[in-house]
């Protein structure tokens, strides 16, 4: 199936499709950190990178699960979404899939994605759709920590020493194109809020911009403008040339042995 | 230390303790390097206390904690070998107390 010609028009249709984005996000976001793991700058922050990046494939795993439920296709579970569907099948979004870059570069996409998710999630987990709620409401607890822990280190990188500030300012530079479609509203967002399922994120951008201005100010980075150009595609499943490289790091094992278990 | 002095360019050592449920003693559960406390707490969160091994962490400066030396071993502790009747056991219970069980 290309889901780039279909469209969802059932009320389970459009909630199989606004699950899977959630998901394909974090998937795509914790695959990303994963690449930290031995690393790190530090010991201790290699550990920390490695679980938020473990936290955010469970959220993606459970997500999935409930997706293959709704799907009602028997054979699928998250196996099924995360390693056997191309590129164009995936609508998580673009900041997720941009390589990690240096330290400065994978806490200011961390924080702006963490900050987007934490407002995000507060709207969702009372949605109508019991199941979905509960799960943004397991998940909510470990957003809020993965926030404190990129909030905390933009506030260290931006008022530290000059070098670090340097680089998370240019960080936030080149990441800011990419923030625009956290807020784009299409029909699938659209259906969704409409059927009591899905959140209007207009409501809270205003929020967000508040928590990402004061936090920039604070660690003493310069905000840059909010009206820029901005990207957008991803939830149409556009993305850039960095995501076939990543699928096909994360696939290959899963696509070369489809049937292969641990033994 | 280097040569010079001055400290090489690594984040400073601290304690970590956590407390496994309210109410009980935190104990010592290991150290972490941090540039300064709160980023200690969540590096301590996350090493040691991330499989709901504890309701509350303190962390403190490694070089805060006074501890005595194995110099002072004799000193400190040997005085107590010979002084069984320092501990409860030592002595019996008597029976009306043993009755009322």
């Amino acid at each position: 199936m290309s889901t780039l010609e279909t469209k969802p028009a059932t009320k389970q249709e459009v909630l199989h499709e606004y699950i899977l984005r959630l998901a394909d996000d974090r998937l795509i976001l914790g695959q990303r950190l994963s690449e930290w793991t031995g690393f790190g700058p530090e010991l201790e922050e290699d550990l920390a990178m490695a679980n938020i990046a473990l936290d955010m494939i469970g959220h993606a795993s459970s997500l999935y699960e409930y997706a293959a439920e709704l799907s009602g296709e028997e054979d699928r579970d998250d196996d099924y979404y995360a390693y056997f569907r191309d590129d164009t099948d995936f609508k998580n979004l673009k900041i997720c899939e941009l390589p990690i870059g240096d330290f400065g570069f994978t806490i200011a996409r961390q924080f702006l994605f963490s900050s987007f998710s934490y407002f995000l999630y507060e709207q969702l987990k009372d949605s109508e759709d019991e199941q979905f709620a509960g799960i943004i409401k397991k998940h909510l607890k470990e957003i809020k920590y993965h926030l404190r822990h990129s909030r905390e280190w933009v506030l260290r990188l931006g008022d530290g020493t000059e070098e670090s500030h340097q680089k998370i300012q240019t960080a936030f530079d080149d990441i800011w194109m990419y923030t625009g479609e956290l807020f784009d509203m299409d029909d699938v967002d659209k259906m969704a809020v409409k059927h009591g399922i899905g959140a209007d994120s207009s409501g809270f951008h205003n929020d967000w911009k508040e928590l990402v201005v004061n936090t920039m100010e604070e660690a003493t980075l310069k905000v840059p403008d909010f009206n820029q150009y901005m990207q957008e595609g991803g939830r149409r499943g556009f993305h850039t040339e960095y995501l076939g490289h990543l699928l096909a790091q994360m696939q290959f094992l899963r696509r070369s042995y489809p049937d292969g278990e641990w033994k | 230390m280097s040569e010079n002095g001055e400290k090489l360019n690594e984040w400073p050592l601290w304690e970590v303790f956590t407390q496994p449920k309210t109410g009980a003693p935190h104990e010592h559960a290991g150290s972490v390097h941090a540039p300064d406390a709160e980023i200690a707490l969540q590096n301590a969160r996350d090493t040691y206390a991330r499989r709901n091994e504890a309701v509350n962490i303190w962390v403190v400066p490694s070089d805060q904690i006074v501890s005595t030396t194995p110099d002072d071993s004799g000193a400190f502790f040997d005085p107590a070998d010979t002084k069984p009747y320092r501990h409860p056991q030592f002595y019996s219970v008597p029976r009306s107390v043993k009755k009322r069980k």
